[in-house]
Formats: structure tokens, sequence, C-alpha cells
């Protein structure tokens, strides 16, 4: 008969079979990382067999790894500011009113990321030569802003789902109207929900391949040419150099955003 | 005298739910007065009509003489605190307080000394650098009460402010009000489901139920005088004596209401006193206050009456439960109610 | 003036609604929508067999190729068994963790088990699909682990098996399935823990005091409770594994995959009818999926 107080305790079972999984999820990106130290370059022999700081040398040198870093930032920050703004205003139209359709409209917001990136993809491709374009660079921004709207527009709807009705109120019987109570009650609340959407979605753009396979013409953004790297065997340590330097500029977002939507703050004045 | 709240005719309902159903009302400038009413009866509503929060779908809302229904809450010379304080937690206290000032484009000097002036109306004169999460719901509903002064509004709107308070915190905040009422001058409408609180604090009270007023009065009038069975027992809980009952004990098909208080217990043999209504029952139980009893008496099938005995020195006990007694009231004690 | 502008706004609900949703409805009905019923119209064109190009008229012969043909038929069961053994696995793996994280681990660590869970979950699709590679491939990490354990017979007869096997670890169906287990992982443990997380610690201590063993008990009460969580995670491994083209390509067997399919036909083939055919596959049984998931609770528990 196990006391009150093991109600509490997870076995030492359980706690292993925790653990083991946190190591599974996070193993293969440390493989990664060890690899863009490896001095085997036509292999993946394990373990390897010395490590050096060389390939990061050589893929700095490299002029089409820049290039292709380059245009995922211009993409990713394009991308966001439409998504900051259409996503925000979207949040804001859907936090609480109720009107006929609303529903419908909602199901629309979660479409982009709840279908498989393959058929997004397609269709835009399918919606792109429809009008007679190539893809190119706008195309490419405009699939990464469609999803990262979504992004936002969670982000910053959660935060205004979770805002007490009676501030807006409060704000209005106290004098302010409509624009001034956007500007001194509801944007300091939401800056945080904002500034983690953006984040998210920075980070997504940056990332993305599945779409922007589709909707890039002959540009490289950095994943796609990491995708045509994936099948050449030479050179493979530069690719994880490039890898490693992919985790560092997405991981950081990512946290930051985690830190910005932690429901930790001080509760609500009431 | 110009009203300063005046309701037309307020008819509000949402979906199939009617809150609120042509209603009127008048509420004259300086009075204390109270929207009282079970969850639900549209008191919120009216008060939200009042605020301008809410829009009536027929109808007209005046203050002071002048039709506000279509102008928006920024615009009223009304000031709500709110049931959830809704304080704004990014803003410091003096901040929250000075808020009213800040949109209309007082200058942060001035606006620094009149919040500081609000905050010591209410004591709280040195929290002006405190956040509202650092407070406690007094404290709070204290700031909420500086925050809608501020702006010197004719009307201050009250939503059950007392209700997350504890007890004795709360018999406190209600002499503080009273008090705070008076020395203003203005007008202070509030709403609460609590009886005792709109009895003590209000100089007029409207009951509501279900969306109409059944009865407009004062205090001591809705106690003694109530107009309908409804607020002869939500005032006070008296008994409602209705239809067949009613006419075995008064000769009249007419629905009576008689306080507990009012009903003597006696023997079951002894006499009525002469001019008495009279009528036996079983005495079910007893519920001891302290200061008083409260027994539940069965005098038919479906009638129980509840009879409030104090305590005195030289009182009889009551019989023992279970036991048939005589219950006697004076003619003059019953408050006819209209029927229905 | 500003104000005056508000107070326009101010009791026009609608117009306030209107104003707000033009711009992001707009994008979206024109941008997404319009793609996708441009997508939809594809699928029912077809293609001229000497011409190859596409004949813009109006015609099932596209979908009637879609299901007749044996290996087309092929590929969308083999996809479908694929996903539906994902999702078991990933539920399986992933109720030690996110019960751990729900029932038994103190703030601070449960602080510390999301991150740990959310972390794997942005980092970079591409990256992680090309570590599995690595660690699959032929002296990669894998090979060395099952080397040095003396279980290369074991892994060669796994290889050889009809079904799961393939030509080696990186192009093997049992490969395929590891890594896309490894990367719907954290989509199936968030929403289970938080569904686990509400199961409060009253109803399993009063199961405990009718005289459930905690086998019964968690067979009883917190599996039923835990399903929308399960559906919710679901949800996911299911549409995400649909609709994957870059797995199958990277890691795995020579059989083809929908989302294979639709890539390659749209691309080399030059057959968009057909790509886009294929594609409604599964916006279809993704659909059915979310009803069904609907049906158990999910959308709550998203």
């Amino acid at each position: 008969m196990r006391s009150r107080r093991d109600w509490n305790r997870a076995s030492l079972g359980q706690k292993l079979a925790a653990a083991a999984g946190l190591v599974f999820l996070h193993a293969p990106v440390w493989v990664i990382v060890l690899y863009a130290f490896t001095t085997e370059d036509r292999t993946y022999q394990f373990p390897p067999p010395g490590l050096t700081l060389h390939w990061f040398e050589v893929a700095f040198a490299r002029d089409d790894i820049w290039a292709a870093m380059r245009l995922s930032l211009v993409v990713a920050l394009a991308a966001t500011a439409v998504a900051l703004l259409l996503g925000t205003l979207a949040a804001f139209a859907l936090a609480k009113r109720e009107f006929r359709g609303k529903e419908s409209i909602t199901l629309l917001f979660v479409l982009p990321i709840a279908l498989p990136g393959i058929i997004t993809g397609l269709a835009l491709l399918a919606g792109i030569r429809s009008i007679g374009l190539e893809p190119n660079f706008w195309t490419i921004v405009a699939g990464h802003a469609t999803f990262c709207l979504v992004i936002v527009y969670n982000n910053v709807i959660a935060r205004l789902r979770r805002l007490p009705g009676s501030w807006v109120e409060a704000s209005m019987d106290l004098g302010a109207d409509g624009l001034q109570t956007f500007r001194y009650v509801l944007l300091p609340q939401i800056a945080s929900a904002l500034l983690a959407g953006g984040m998210l979605a920075f980070a997504l753009s940056f990332d993305e391949i599945i779409v922007t396979l589709f909707t890039a013409g002959h540009q490289q953004t950095l994943p796609i040419w990491f995708y045509s790297e994936l099948f050449r065997p030479r050179e493979r340590p530069i690719t994880n150099v490039v890898a490693v330097v992919v985790i560092l500029v997405t991981l950081v977002p990512i946290l930051l955003a985690y830190y910005l939507t932690k429901p930790d703050e001080q509760g609500p004045g009431s | 005298m110009t009203a300063a709240i005046e309701l037309k005719d307020a008819s509000r309902a949402f979906g199939t739910v009617v809150a609120l159903d042509r209603v009127s009302l008048t509420i004259a400038p300086g009075e204390f007065f109270a929207l009282l009413g079970p969850s639900g009866s549209g008191k919120t509503t009216c008060l939200r009509l009042i605020a301008g929060f809410d829009h009536p779908d027929s109808g007209t809302i005046l203050l002071d003489g002048e039709d506000v229904t279509d102008v928006p809450p920024y615009d009223r010379n009304v000031n709500t605190v709110f049931q959830d304080y809704a304080l704004f937690p990014h803003m410091s206290v003096a901040e929250n307080v000075a808020y009213g000032l800040r949109v209309r484009r007082v200058g942060a000097a001035e606006r620094a000394g009149r919040a500081r002036e609000m905050l010591e109306l209410v004591r709280l004169g040195d929290f002006g650098d405190r956040r509202p999460g650092q407070l406690s719901g007094g404290q709070k509903q204290r700031v909420a009460l500086a925050r809608a002064l501020i702006n010197r509004p004719n009307v201050l709107l009250l939503d059950e402010p007392l209700g997350a308070l504890d007890l004795k915190l709360r018999e406190e905040m209600q002499a503080e009000l009273k008090g705070l009422q008076q020395r203003l001058g203005i007008t202070f409408v509030f709403v609460t489901h609590d009886q005792g609180e709109a009895l003590s604090m209000a100089d007029r009270v409207a009951v509501f139920s279900q969306g109409r007023i059944e009865q407009l009065d004062t205090p001591r009038g809705l106690y003694t005088r109530p107009r309908t069975a409804f607020v002869a027992s939500f005032v006070g809980s008296a008994n409602v004596v209705e239809g067949p009952e009613a006419e075995r004990l008064t000769g009249r098909r007419e629905p009576f209401a008689i306080r507990p208080e009012l009903i003597e217990v006696i023997a079951v043999d002894q006499q009525a006193p002469s001019g008495a209504i009279s009528c036996t029952g079983t005495l079910e139980d007893v519920l001891y206050h302290g200061s008083s009893s409260r027994c539940h008496v069965r005098i038919d099938e479906h009638t129980t009456l509840a009879v409030a005995r104090a305590e005195s020195v030289a009182g009889t006990p009551l019989p023992p439960q279970g036991s048939r007694v005589r219950l006697a009231w004076r003619a003059e004690s019953m408050v006819p109610l209209q029927a229905g | 003036m500003l104000r005056s502008l508000s107070t326009f706004f101010h009791g026009r609900n609608a117009f306030y609604i209107a104003l707000l949703l033009a711009p992001p409805l707009l994008w979206l009905g024109t941008v997404y929508l319009g793609s996708l019923f441009t997508l939809l119209a594809q699928s029912f064109y077809a293609i001229d067999e000497f011409t190859a190009k596409v004949v813009p008229e109006l015609t099932l012969k596209t979908y009637r190729q879609l299901f007749t043909q044996p290996a087309n038929v092929d590929i969308v069961v083999r996809t479908v068994l694929m996903a539906i053994a994902v999702t078991i696995a990933s539920a399986v793996i992933a109720f030690p963790i996110a019960n751990y994280m729900a029932r038994y681990a103190g703030p601070k660590m449960k602080a510390f088990f999301y991150v740990g869970v959310m972390l794997p979950m942005w980092t970079s699709y591409l990256v992680k699909v090309y570590a599995w590679r690595l660690i699959l491939a032929k002296q990669g990490i894998a090979s060395w682990a099952i080397a040095s354990l003396g279980l290369e017979r074991g892994l060669d007869s796994l290889l050889a098996t009809p079904v799961v096997g393939g030509p080696s670890l990186a192009s093997s169906y049992i490969g395929m399935f590891i890594v896309f287990v490894y990367m719907w992982l954290p989509f199936m443990i968030l929403p289970l823990s938080a569904a686990l997380e509400r199961v409060p610690a009253s109803l399993l201590q009063a199961s405990a005091d009718l005289g459930a063993r905690p086998g019964q008990t968690f067979r009883n009460v917190v599996v039923p409770l835990a399903l929308p969580g399960l559906a919710a995670g679901s949800i996911f491994t299911f549409s995400l594994t649909l609709g994957d083209y870059i797995i199958p390509s990277v890691v795995g067997a020579p059989g083809y995959f929908v989302g294979m399919m639709v890539y390659q036909q749209q691309g080399t083939a030059g057959n968009m009818p057909l790509a886009a055919a294929f594609s409604v596959v599964p916006i279809v049984l993704i659909a059915l999926y979310l009803s069904l998931a609907k049906r158990l609770g999910a959308f709550d528990a998203l």
C-alpha cells in the first residue's frame, strides 16, 4: 500500500522513461553539431576521427551560402512585417465580438497551418501560374506571409482573449475613445504577444522548405540550398556547419518568444 | 428639478432572452440608489445602459435631462466602479487613478496632484507608486473608486462593489461608501443581489425580477409594504400565503405576506388574543441564531410558515420539535399582495 | 477628429469588424483560397496524352486514373498505413513523457520539460531530417551502435523483411518510420500533457480509494480522460505524415508516397492535373479524420 506521500512521486522507471524521451528528442540535433566539427568529409563515420574548425572557415568563405542566407533573412523580415499587420487586424476583429459567419472565418484562419505544406505549396504554384506569373522573390514572400499571418494571429488573439472585457469598458468609461483605449490599454498588453508572434513567424519563415520549394523560382533560400546539398556526396561537413548556423539563428527567436508568452506575469489588476 | 438619470421604457434582449422589458425609472440628483435583484433579473443590464456599455433595443436614456441613448461612454458624465475593479496592471496605482485626466490631455503635473488628492480621499495616499498586483481586494476597490471619481462625474455607478469582500470588510466599506457619497453629494447608483446591503445603504431601491421593476420604494417601504409576493420573499424573507390557504385564514382569496417576527407561537390549546388571526400547526424544526431563533411550522400540506422569535430573559421555551403549536398574529400585520 | 471617427464606429459593430477584417481576409481569400480553388479546378482537368499539355476541359479522367491504376492505389494505401502506424507509435512513446510532465513534475521541472519538448519542435525541419540521414547512414551512429552491440545479423534480417525493410537503414520503411515518429513526437506530447494535466488528482485518488490497482486506474480513468489530448495530437501526426514528401525522398524506401507523387507529377512529369488529384486525397482524408477527431473531443484539447 503506497503511503499518502507517494501519490505525487513518479517511480524510477517513469522518470527514466521521461528522461529517455527527452534525450531522444534532442540527441539528433547534438549529432549534427558534433558532425560540424569532424575531420572526415566523405562519409558519416562515427565516432568522428578528429575534430576541427576548418569547415567553419570554408563555409564562411562560400558566396552561395551567404547569398542564400541574405535571401532568407530578407524574405523572413518581409513576410513577418506583412504577417504582423494582417494577423493583428484579424485578431482584433475575431477576438470577442460575435457576428454571422464568424466560425467559417475562424476556420479559414486555421487552414494554412492545418493543411499539409505540400498542398499549400502546390496550390500557390497553381495560383501563381494561373495568373500568368512564374515563381519569384515576391511569390516566396507571399507564401510565407500567408502562414506567418496565422502564427501572429494565434498569438495575438490568445492574448486578447485573456484580457478582461471590463478593461476596455473601464477605459471608455473614464473618457478614452477607441483609439486612445487601443494606445494606452490594449497595445501595452499585446506588445509581448506581438513580439512573440513576430519572432515565431520569423523563425518559421527562415526555416521554411516545404512550401518554398514550390514558390521559389531560381532563387535559393538557405533551406533550399540545404536541401540541394542533401543529395551531394561532397563537402558534407559544410552542410553541417550551415545546419549549426540555422539552429542558432532560429533558436534565439524561439526562446525569446517563449519567455515573452509565459503566463506568469503579474495577474491582471483584479 | 431635473432627474439625474432617467430611463424611459428601456428594453434590451439578447437573442431570445429578454434582459430588460420596458423599464422606466427616475433617479434624483444626490440620491444613493440601489438596483436590487437576483442574478439575471436585469439590474446589471440596466446599469450598463446608463453607463453606455450597451445600447437599448428601444427606449431612451437621459442624463440631466439630455438624451444620451446614442452617446458613447467616453462622452457621458458618468463613471463606473467595476465588479472586478478593472485596474490596468501595466500602470501604477497613481497612473491608474490619473487615467481619466490623461485621456483628456491634462498636464502631467496637474494629473499627479489630483491623483494624489483622490488617493487621500480613499485613504491610500502613499500607495501611488505601487502596482495593482500588489494590492489587497479592499485596496483595489478603493483605487477603482478614486479612479472613477477623478473626473468629478455627476453620477457614480457601482457594479456589485462589495461582493468580493469578506463580511467584516464589507461592513466597513458600506459605511465608507455611504459617508463618501454624503460628502461628495453626487448621485450613487449601485447594483447588488444582497437585500441587506441595499436596505442599509440606499435612499431608494428598485427591485428587479425577470427584466422588470417589481417595486421602487424606500427601504422601509419595501420591507413593511411589499407589493408583490416576489418582493415580500426577496426582501426580508417574509412568509407569503396564497390561494386557498389565504382564504381559510382570512376569508379572502387575495394573497398576503406576514413577517416572521410578527407571528407568535403559543400553546396549542391556548386562546389567541382577541382580534388576532390564528391557526395550528406542527413545529418542524428550530434553527438557533444566537439572539433569535427561527422555526418552521407546517400548518397544512402545502404551507409552512417561518417564525422568528427573539430570545429574552423571561421568555418561555419552545415546545419540543414535532409537537403541535398555535400561531397567532394581528390582522394589521398582514400585508395584502398583488395577485399573480 | 479621430474621436468622432471612433464614435462613428462605436455603435456600428459591423462596420468596425468589416474594416479590420478586410485586409487579412482579402489576402487569405485571394492568395490562399484562390490558389486552393485553382488547384481543385486543375484536378478536374486532364492531360492530353499526345501533346502533354493540360486540356482545360472539365473531366473526371484524371480521378479515374488515380483510382483505377493499381500502382496509384498502392501509393495511397501505403501512405495511409504509414500515417496510422506513426500515429500509434507516437501516442505510445509520448505517453510516459507527457504523463511525467503533467502529473509528477514540479513547476520548475515542468517548465524545463516544456522548453525541452518545444525546442526540438521548432528546430529546423530540414536540419532534423538531415540529422537522421547522418545517424542512419551506412557508417553512421546507428550502424556503429548496432555493430558494437553485435546485432548486425538482426539488422540484416530486419531489413530483409518485406514490408518494413529496405536496401539499407537509411532507405527503408523502418528508417522512415523512425524519422516520422521523431519529427512529430512533440506535436503529440504537448496536447497530451495538457489533457493529462487537466485530470484532477482527486479522481485518481477516488479510484484507488474504491479499490482499483494502478493499472486499472490507468486504463479506466486516465486513458479515457486523456483521449481528447490523444486525438488532438493524432491530428498532427496523421496529417503531417500523410502530406510529407521530403522525408520519404531523403530517408525512403523505393515505394512512392502520396506527397512524393504530387511533387514528382507537378515537376518532372508536368502532369499538374494528376498532381492536383493526388493532393485532393490527403485533403479529403484529413477532413474525415478531423471530423472523427472532433467527435473525440480533440478540438477542445488543442
